[in-house]
């Protein structure tokens, strides 16, 4: 990955009447990079992928391409092609008409369209399609053709609103696969749209949570997962225990009344904090040996886990764990130091959704 | 006898109905909605196959009964075949004009939000409520040499028209009480584009011609083709518009028929309407070439 800034989004804002959708804000795009912009809806993660497609238009500030101002360039005239949610395959057309329509607008040859078809539908895994009519395909096959008809026309970028939301889970997973191979396969950037948290950390390079507007964080998937800034992102990500506490000193935090040693500094002395603890980072060990002591109140066994809740120093905390404690066993908590993560309490609901400026 | 059998098959269907509806919940309410379909079926047998075999029987016999070809041989008469062509004309320019007004009207409805278009559609709807002879009678009054138009244009010193019985006034007649039919089917089919797909031809490097050539005209021909089968079949049979706005001298297939039956000659008057049938029978077939899914039809 080159750290060529490929798109740079500035100070984007968008509002629909009174609603704010997008509120100032600030990206930019790596050349090869699988960006992912995750995120509840409403959260304004479609309308930014809509505004660099061009179908919408920004009420303030700019989509700058390759140093070059294309915010006023209407969707033809911009060298990204979009993945719809719904295909958005054209019906009254064969496969190949689908992929070829933008190749004929352009006016390529016939020999050129031919190898183009037949290339893009090898990429996809859908030889010998080329005269069936969308509405006799699965979902599944008619989002690969929707990303054929796409990428033929070798856009720098390919942006993909949510392809995959309408499809089950075993083909999302492969699906999932599929688009990580076809984007190393071609070498272009991919800017990905999904409410999924799963689907943007097993694909993504770098994900941007975003939240009413805001971007939440920035980073690549492990950052996001092991990092999270802020509540939101803790949760929003996987399963947490988001507990608020107090930072006695450097590498020490009180957590409901028991001190657990951490690895954070610079938060400053007796400071309200948020913590964040992964459920599959708590170790569940003889009541003696743990910083605190808790009882199990719930057993759900998962597959690959069992899910437990413990009931300690007044909280439920959430316990993924191979090994079984039975309900109303007493456990100890103990909590690797690398394990807690820190994070700044929010004073209001407005900074909580506030964007994190770097 | 025969009202017999009928009953007693009737009797059989029913208690087969039953026996079903007590095996299954499912097959039962498939039976009974075929069972509330019976009150339709007896009203199109008597007035819909009924009074088609009857058109058919008169218009291949004499007065006496006999079989012959002389009535739909009668089409070739010089007033008829002139009736049939101005009729095909006019209901051919009707058919057109509709089109053309409405189309970019149907365009710029489906763009515009769901709640505002209702009432542009309820405007469009609203005249279809008021009586149908009605309406024509009103553009009688407005066109008439002393009419409202022409007092009008009197008042303000310009020349008048003579728009009454001329084709044009027939045309006017026709377009104005069919419109709606055309509209509806292509607002309907336009409205159902799915707007990513419109997008999806932009995102591919369209312009705004290409994607309308391409992708909305191609995908709106349904509606097309319903609104061309509604306002050019009731265009091509009308005597009522063709005798309100047009006059004794305009004489329209419609009017010739409709002549034959009042004056009690239903041999004659059937086999002029097996002919249009079958002109209108050709329209339907050229027309569903093009059209794969009936859009519409919920008007009907």
């Amino acid at each position: 990955m080159t750290d060529n800034k490929l798109i740079n989004l500035v100070n984007i804002s968008k509002s629909y009447g009174d609603t704010i959708v997008l509120d100032d804000l600030n990206l930019y795009i790596r050349e090869n990079e699988f960006l992912t912009l995750l995120g509840p809806s409403g959260c304004g993660k479609t309308t930014t992928l809509r505004i660099l497609g061009g179908f919408e238009t920004p009420n303030q500030g700019k989509v700058i391409f390759q140093g070059k101002d294309i915010s006023k360039l209407a969707p033809n005239e911009r060298p990204l092609n979009t993945v719809f949610q719904k295909y958005a395959l054209f019906n009254h057309m064969t496969i190949s008409e689908n992929i070829a329509f933008g190749l004929k607008i352009k006016k390529k040859s016939k020999e050129y369209i031919k190898d183009k078809i037949k290339y893009a539908l090898k990429l996809v895994n859908l030889e010998g399609f080329e005269n069936r009519m969308p509405d006799s395909l699965s979902g599944g096959q008619q989002q690969r053709i929707a990303i054929a008809r796409a990428i033929v026309n070798e856009p720098k970028v390919l942006l993909l609103d949510e392809p995959l939301g309408a499809l089950d889970l075993k083909l999302r997973q492969d699906m999932q696969y599929e688009l990580i191979r076809l984007k190393n396969e071609l070498g272009i950037t991919f800017v990905y749209v999904t409410h999924d948290q799963e689907e943007a950390l097993t694909m993504s390079d770098t994900i941007v949570v975003m939240n009413q507007g805001y971007i939440q964080q920035i980073g690549s998937p492990e950052d996001i997962y092991n990092e999270p800034t802020n509540a939101f992102v803790a949760d929003f990500i996987g399963d947490s225990n988001i507990i608020p506490s107090i930072m006695v000193d450097d590498k020490l935090v009180n957590i409901l009344g028991a001190n657990f040693p951490c690895v954070d500094t610079g938060f400053g002395k007796n400071k309200p904090v948020d913590v964040v603890i992964r459920p599959e980072d708590i170790d569940l060990v003889m009541p003696e040996e743990g910083i605190i002591r808790g009882v199990v109140t719930s057993l759900i066994f998962k597959g690959v886990h069992y899910e437990m809740d413990v009931m300690a120093n007044g909280r439920e905390w959430l316990v993924h764990s191979t090994d079984l404690s039975p309900v109303g066993s007493e456990v100890g908590i103990w909590v690797d130091p690398f394990d807690i993560q820190i994070m700044n309490k929010p004073e209001s609901e407005d900074e909580e959704a506030a964007e994190i400026v770097e | 006898m025969k009202g017999m059998i009928i009953m007693n098959n009737k009797n059989k269907l029913l208690s087969i109905t039953e026996k079903r509806a007590n095996n299954s919940m499912k097959i039962g309410s498939k039976n009974g909605i075929k069972l509330l379909s019976f009150p339709y079926i007896i009203w199109m047998i008597g007035f819909i196959v009924l009074p088609l075999i009857l058109i058919l029987y008169y218009g291949l016999t004499n007065k006496s009964g006999e079989f012959t070809l002389s009535n739909i041989a009668l089409i070739t008469d010089p007033i008829n075949r002139k009736a049939l062509l101005l009729a095909l004309e006019l209901s051919l320019i009707s058919t057109i004009i509709c089109l053309l007004l409405a189309y970019p009207l149907s365009m710029i409805l489906s763009k515009n939000a769901k709640n505002s278009n209702s009432i542009v559609v309820l405007i469009i709807i609203l005249p279809m409520w008021m009586n149908f002879l009605l309406r024509t009678i009103a553009w009688q009054n407005i066109l008439e040499k002393t009419g409202i138009l022409n007092t009008i244009l009197k008042f303000l010193h310009l020349p008048t028209l003579n728009i009454i019985n001329t084709p044009t006034a027939i045309v006017l007649g026709m377009v104005y009480n069919f419109l709606p039919f055309m509209i509806l089917p292509i607002y309907n089919v336009l409205s159902k584009i799915d707007k990513d797909v419109v997008n999806a031809a932009r995102d591919l490097g369209a312009n705004g011609f290409q994607t309308f050539m391409k992708i909305i005209f191609p995908l709106s021909i349904p509606g097309v083709i319903s609104g061309i089968t509604m306002v050019f079949v009731p265009s091509l049979t009308t005597f009522v518009i063709s005798t309100i706005l047009g006059g004794s001298k305009l004489v329209l297939i419609g009017n010739v028929i409709e002549q034959q039956f009042r004056l009690g000659n239903w041999n004659t008057g059937s086999g002029l309407s097996l002919v249009l049938m079958v002109f209108i029978f050709m329209s339907m077939a050229i027309l569903s070439k093009y059209d794969k899914e009936s859009e519409g039809s919920q008007i009907w």
